[in-house]
């Protein structure tokens, strides 16, 4: 009689505790939310702290090394004002960091929300309605064929100075890039989707909700995203490094951003034609983006394991 | 199984016509006038001449029949004079390019060796890498190795091209000046020492290409061959007294490879379009290269044709990876 009341207790548990769980003991994705946060944070917050003006001329400070070049190098042109040096026109190196990393983190989290929402629509209309299924699945195999990264080029090539002028320089490129990356990236959630929701269908309690006369609306935001919600956050993750790998890319191309406006892959462009003398001005970038893709993929392999209920189980 | 291979033949036809189409809509918005480096001299009805001359100004469905043309017939006959001296495309138009007002597909056949010596070796380097790292990693799964493994493979897939091939410039040229860090493509190889530099110059762009491929196919390696290892045939093999050494490398390996087969023929393609950046960096005078200089330069043809290059080498071996599939595999019947 007595021992019954701590078991309720625990049952009152939801599956996501237990997803939860699974997660923290895989290390690497552990460490890679960890850094993950840590970027945000430093790109968003990191402003407000290091309040130095990324734009800012100062040719007279202009080609400062990073501070710790001072172990191996003596005469060095280092400043404790410009802990990571400045560029050839003494722009702040840290400033122009975060600035970049805002820039980069916003288009892959937008890029990715809008190929992650048009894969989950198509996906889920094509699984649900037959007679959309054949049509829909043609043209996700049609985008597949697509050379994507040749096409991205000559999209941004056509539309980059039409859109400028359209909406300014910043807002124009950015709208480009995030639908860019998005309309180019969606068909393999959409695969999975449709796979899952097929599967869906043939279940029981789709059945049992049909029969009492669920609407088609309903039935997919009531019954089917809920339960096809696991595939299409780990396809999240997937979307979001190479979301931030593909706008890095087309900046490093020339045909992403511009200099004044600049992303981590395009400080990492700018900075290749000086490479030897400044090779730090290549690595802080190129750290930036290999450490965010890398930790946004150990994310990806710890939630794939915790979502899968056969290993999590063990 | 043929008549499948047939079907998808058929298939793909309606496939790179829709993919030509797309292309061939998407170019002609190009703001761009292959006219704008012409002299101001020039006066106007001359340029509009060489305007027509260059096929501009008709309507658009004549425009795109004539390049449907150029590129499946008249190019393909040229090739096919060139094999056997023949003369049946003399006097037919054939592609050419804005920027240097040569035949496209001439360029194209010049930069081909170089992209496939670097790409392709690399793609070959990599699986090379890749198959033997998949195996070991899921035969001692959570071993050091697996995990060392594992991890070099997350860092192979989620670093970009771009940034190892700067980083191994920076080090290898700049820093230790062990080799150079300009893929140069005039060099000729007739004697050891010339060929000892064509290794050494390709030994970067290989290797960051090599291990990007590496990366990718060994994280499947291991998922096929783990997904294979707790089957019940593995049981049946050990038990009847089979060497571990058969069990794995025949009964296992055998079976894992046919979904791994399949990826390798898909990502063939990929590399190409990978390459692009790689090309970039180590200015590799290749495809890759190709396409950005013609994009920058608004070369409409160059970029139409690659483009559609690049889609047909897709469709291609989409095709390749899904017969492969079904002749390596006897439970899958497309029929």
């Amino acid at each position: 009689m007595t021992d019954i009341a701590p078991q309720l207790e625990q049952e009152a548990r939801s599956q996501w505790w237990d997803v939860w769980d699974q997660f923290k003991s895989h290390k690497g994705a552990m460490m890679g939310g960890g850094f993950l946060i840590f970027i945000t944070a430093a790109v968003l917050l990191g402003p407000y702290v290091w309040t130095l003006d990324p734009q800012k001329l100062d040719i007279r400070a202009k080609d400062i090394r990073p501070i710790y070049t001072f172990l191996w190098e003596n005469g060095a042109k280092v400043s404790w004002g410009h802990p990571l040096g400045t560029d050839n026109l003494g722009r702040d190196t840290m400033a122009k960091l975060m600035a970049g990393g805002q820039v980069s983190m916003a288009v892959g989290w937008t890029a990715m929300l809008l190929s992650i929402f048009l894969g989950t629509a198509i996906g889920v209309v094509a699984g649900y309605f037959k007679r959309f299924d054949g049509l829909l699945m043609r043209l996700t195999d049609l985008f597949l064929a697509l050379p994507l990264l040749p096409l991205l080029l000559v999209i941004m090539l056509l539309f980059r100075d039409a859109l400028r002028q359209a909406v300014g320089p910043e807002g124009g490129i950015f709208i480009l890039v995030v639908i860019g990356i998005g309309i180019t990236s969606w068909m393999q959630t959409a695969r999975i989707v449709r796979g899952d929701v097929l599967a869906l269908k043939e279940r029981e309690f789709i059945l049992a909700a049909k029969s009492i006369g669920t609407s088609s609306g309903k039935m997919i935001t009531r019954h089917l995203l809920p339960n096809v919600l696991s595939p299409i956050m780990v396809s999240a993750t997937l979307g979001l490094a190479n979301a931030i790998i593909t706008e890095s890319a087309l900046s490093f191309l020339g045909l992403g951003f511009p200099s004044d406006f600049p992303t981590w892959g395009k400080l990492l462009f700018d900075a290749t034609d000086r490479m030897e003398l400044y090779p730090e001005r290549v690595i802080w970038p190129g750290l930036c983006i290999s450490l965010t893709v890398l930790s946004v993929n150990y994310i990806g392999d710890g939630l794939r394991d915790a979502l899968d209920p056969r290993i999590r189980g063990r | 199984m043929l008549n499948y291979t047939i079907r998808r033949l058929l298939f793909a036809i309606p496939t790179l016509v829709f993919i030509s189409l797309v292309i061939f809509l998407l170019l002609q918005l190009a703001p761009g006038d292959p006219m704008a480096q012409v002299p101001l001299t020039v006066p106007a009805e001359v340029k509009q001449k060489m305007r027509e001359a260059l096929g501009l100004g008709q309507p658009i469905h004549i425009q795109y029949w004539k390049w449907l043309v150029q590129f499946f017939w008249v190019e393909p006959l040229h090739l096919f004079d060139y094999f056997f001296s023949t003369g049946y495309s003399d006097g037919m138009q054939r592609v050419i390019s804005w920027q240097t007002r040569s035949p496209v597909m001439d360029i194209v056949a010049q930069r081909m060796p170089q992209t496939l010596w670097v790409v392709g070796m690399s793609y070959v380097l990599g699986i090379m890498i890749a198959l033997p790292l998949g195996i070991i990693s899921a035969y001692k799964q959570y071993s050091v190795f697996d995990q060392v493994g594992t991890f070099i493979s997350m860092v192979g897939f989620s670093v970009p091209t771009f940034f190892t091939g700067v980083l191994l410039i920076v080090i290898f040229s700049v820093k230790l000046h062990w080799f150079p860090s300009i893929y140069d493509t005039t060099h000729v190889v007739n004697d050891w020492d010339s060929f000892v530099f064509q290794l050494k110059q390709m030994l970067m762009p290989v290797s960051v290409l090599a291990l990007y491929n590496a990366a990718q196919i060994g994280r499947f390696m291991r998922a096929s061959m783990l997904d294979n290892l707790n089957q019940d045939y593995v049981r049946t093999a050990r038990a009847k007294g089979l060497s571990e050494k058969v069990v794995v490398l025949v009964h296992v390996l055998r079976n894992s490879m046919i979904p791994v087969v399949t990826v390798i023929a898909l990502g063939v393609p990929q590399v190409f379009g990978g390459a692009i950046i790689t090309e970039q960096v180590f200015k590799v005078n290749g495809l890759g290269q190709l396409l950005i200089t013609a994009i920058q330069a608004n070369d409409l043809p160059m970029v139409q044709t690659l483009t559609f290059i690049f889609a047909i080498l897709i469709v291609l071996f989409n095709l390749i990876a899904d017969v492969l599939y079904g002749v390596l595999d006897p439970r899958i019947r497309y029929d």
